[in-house]
């Protein structure tokens, strides 16, 4: 008898959990989709970063869905191909919007495609919600939302940010050789490291550029050992600086400290020439970024489908996490808004911040830009470790 | 501005010396292809990394030695050249279809690499990767050497074929004037296939070499095609030691202008020194 009221109480609850979650499923039912669309380097030689974009957002949309959807309709991404060039990204932004009728955008991959989108998401007043966009001063559009937090101007706070963790281990450089491809997201942050560094009191012995492309790193490496310096800075992306380190290695030289600005994350961990190499990023699988929102479900669900994709490491770092990222800021300002109409998205954006894998970010600084998180990692023992700041580091990991 | 140190040029032509190589290596094929099919083969780069990707999957997952790789590679493209040079001349492709017919083909290689080694960088670690030595100041490494070595065998060989046998004068002959050279008894179409396979075969050697001293990517496939392009003109079409001497040129020269210079002025030496010797050799029309 004096259990016959709990029972019945519970039972109320199962049954009327049931009823709503049968009345979501019917409602998810009946209504159509939303649709969001976007458009990926899938192939040409962004690809292989475009791969780890997508697997990203399909495990998004995936959970996405399986909490409820959005504003309690499902979501579905439609992807495009956009080949690596930006010339094709507008195009497809332009069908996205035209033609398929999308309900919401979302960024594609890399500083050229992203301004091609930026551009057809301005003239439709479209929210334009980007992973990684390099060059913070060309971003214009008033509803363009990074989810990259390196702040408004990385060219002088990354260098800073640099200098600090070497003068914080006890490894200020007296010289550097700044060295650095002609690739315009990776020059601009190369000028503004040498203005940073000369202020900063450092001699610069050294200083050249390269085309990107370039196939032959031996009289460079040969150039930079003959310099001597104590600091290289190498504005390198993608295998630029596995070639720099793999032709110095070739005539027995290693640099004495190494930054590299934006490196092919496996490729730099894994190969028996880049130890100690620094960079930076915004996530790595360590506390406290493991605690962030989303990043428990997302990290071993990641591990698994870019396994299956094929991608040799993957490990989740700054071009999964700004993908993650991107998506959950999108959803924060469509549940924010409650509605999908572009300019309430966009302004409650503005005036809010967002709670996500990286951190906390916002949006009312200049551009739209909020904070630079950018963090300095290095390479040891085959894998990236972030050594700065230091309440960051992870457990024991220090410069070195 | 103070002066490059002795060694530091040194090293730097050294550097030069190799890629040219192997500008030289990947412009053989091309160049015979070029001169005596009369066929622009856009997909002899494709080619070189297949066979790149090829000595990858084996070296790494079949443990082979990259260089014993080649005693798949070498036979198996060079059925697979004969095979498109079949198709070519099946459909009477003009030279400059050639051109199209190719890159499309380029583009589906590309694809079919992409789908089985994914877009991602591979990277073919080997025990040649760590093998230099010294001679004096200067420092050598292996795969490097032996890419150099491989480029002036094949060169020299293909060389004194094309000079000394029977079937080298058939392809010449075939190549300046095909009615006339078949009323004399050769077999174009044996010959032009035997040739493609050839083609074909240097394009997979080119690609061990790649595989041995570069990280592999798909969209790779396209650096290469300017520079190995100017070797090939400058080092005339058909010619088996031109492509050699002309990529060392453009390679020693890119490199001492990076040495002296900067870079970012390689390919500004490199193009303005192919545009002066295309304007200035001996016998230009």
């Amino acid at each position: 008898m004096t259990h016959a009221p709990k029972v019945t109480r519970r039972l109320a609850i199962v049954a009327g959990l049931s009823l709503l979650a049968a009345a979501t499923a019917h409602a998810q039912g009946t209504q159509p989709p939303i649709r969001i669309g976007s458009t990926l380097a899938l192939t040409g030689p962004l690809a292989a970063t475009g791969l780890v974009h997508k697997v990203a957002g399909e495990i998004y949309v995936e959970q996405l869905n399986k909490r409820g959807g959005l504003l309690g309709r499902r979501v579905e991404w439609v992807v495009r191909d956009d080949q690596s060039k930006p010339d094709v990204a507008r195009t497809l932004y332009e069908q996205l919007v035209t033609a398929d009728k999308v309900d919401l955008l979302m960024g594609p991959y890399a500083t050229g495609a992203i301004l091609s989108a930026m551009g057809v998401a301005q003239r439709y007043n479209k929210v334009l919600v980007h992973h990684t966009f390099g060059i913070p001063s060309l971003a214009k559009y008033d509803m363009h939302f990074p989810a990259w937090s390196l702040g408004a101007e990385p060219q002088t706070t990354v260098p800073n940010t640099v200098a600090d963790a070497l003068a914080a281990a006890g490894k200020s450089p007296k010289t550097v050789a700044v060295v650095t491809s002609k690739f315009p997201s990776v020059h601009f942050m190369s000028l503004g490291a040498r203005d940073v560094l000369k202020k900063r009191g450092i001699n610069e012995v050294l200083f050249l550029e390269w085309d990107f492309g370039n196939l032959d790193f031996g009289p460079i490496a040969a150039r930079v050992k003959d310099a001597k310096p104590d600091f290289v800075w190498v504005g390198a992306i993608g295998l630029e600086g596995n070639q720099l380190l793999e032709a110095m290695h070739k005539i027995d030289y290693v640099p004495p400290l190494h930054f590299h600005m934006y490196p092919a994350p496996g490729p730099m961990s894994k190969s028996p020439y880049t130890k100690n190499a620094l960079s930076m990023t915004i996530f790595e699988e360590s506390p406290p970024f493991t605690t962030n929102p989303g990043a428990a479900e997302f990290i071993p669900l990641y591990h698994d489908r870019a396994a299956k994709a094929g991608i040799p490491d993957n490990s989740v770092e700054t071009q999964a996490a700004a993908s993650y990222t991107a998506w959950q800021i999108l959803e924060a300002g469509v549940r924010g808004a409650g509605s999908l109409d572009d300019k309430a998205i966009g302004a409650w954006l503005k005036k809010n911040r967002v709670d996500t894998l990286q951190g906390k970010l916002r949006f009312d600084g200049p551009s739209n830009y909020g904070d630079d998180l950018m963090r300095v990692k290095q390479v040891q023992n085959s894998r990236w470790v972030i050594v700065h700041p230091k309440e960051l580091a992870a457990p024991g990991a220090k410069l070195q | 501005m103070t002066l490059p140190s002795a060694t530091l040029l040194a090293q730097s032509a050294l550097s030069g010396l190799f890629i040219g190589a192997l500008y030289g290596l990947l412009g053989l094929g091309l160049g015979l292809s070029w001169g005596l099919l009369h066929l622009i083969n856009l997909a002899h780069f494709a080619f070189a990394f297949l066979a790149a990707y090829v000595c990858y999957q084996l070296a790494t997952v079949g443990g082979v030695d990259p260089f014993l790789t080649l005693a798949i590679i070498v036979p198996s493209f060079f059925a697979l050249g004969v095979v498109v040079q079949w198709l070519l001349a099946r459909f009477e492709v003009s030279p400059l279809n050639s051109l199209l017919a190719t890159f499309g083909l380029t583009a589906i290689v590309e694809a079919t690499i992409q789908h089985f080694w994914t877009a991602d960088f591979r990277k073919l670690d080997s025990a040649y990767a760590q093998m230099k030595f010294r001679v004096g100041e200067l420092f050598v490494p292996v795969p490097e050497l032996l890419t150099f070595l491989l480029a002036v065998g094949l060169s020299l060989a293909i060389w004194a074929v094309m000079r000394y046998t029977d079937t080298g004068r058939a392809l010449r002959a075939a190549a300046e004037d095909g009615p006339i050279a078949e009323a004399f008894g050769v077999n174009r179409r044996a010959h032009s296939l035997l040739l493609a396979g050839v083609c074909a075969a240097l394009a997979g050697v080119a690609g061990v070499c790649l595989a041995l001293s570069f990280t592999l990517t798909p969209a790779q496939i396209y650096g290469w095609v300017g520079v190995v392009f100017a070797a090939v003109m400058l080092g005339g079409l058909g010619s088996a030691l031109g492509p050699l001497a002309a990529g060392i040129i453009i390679g020693v020269s890119e490199a001492l202008a990076m040495a002296v210079a900067s870079p970012s002025w390689a390919p500004i030496v490199s193009f303005t020194l192919l545009i002066a010797i295309l304007l200035l050799r001996p016998g230009k029309p």
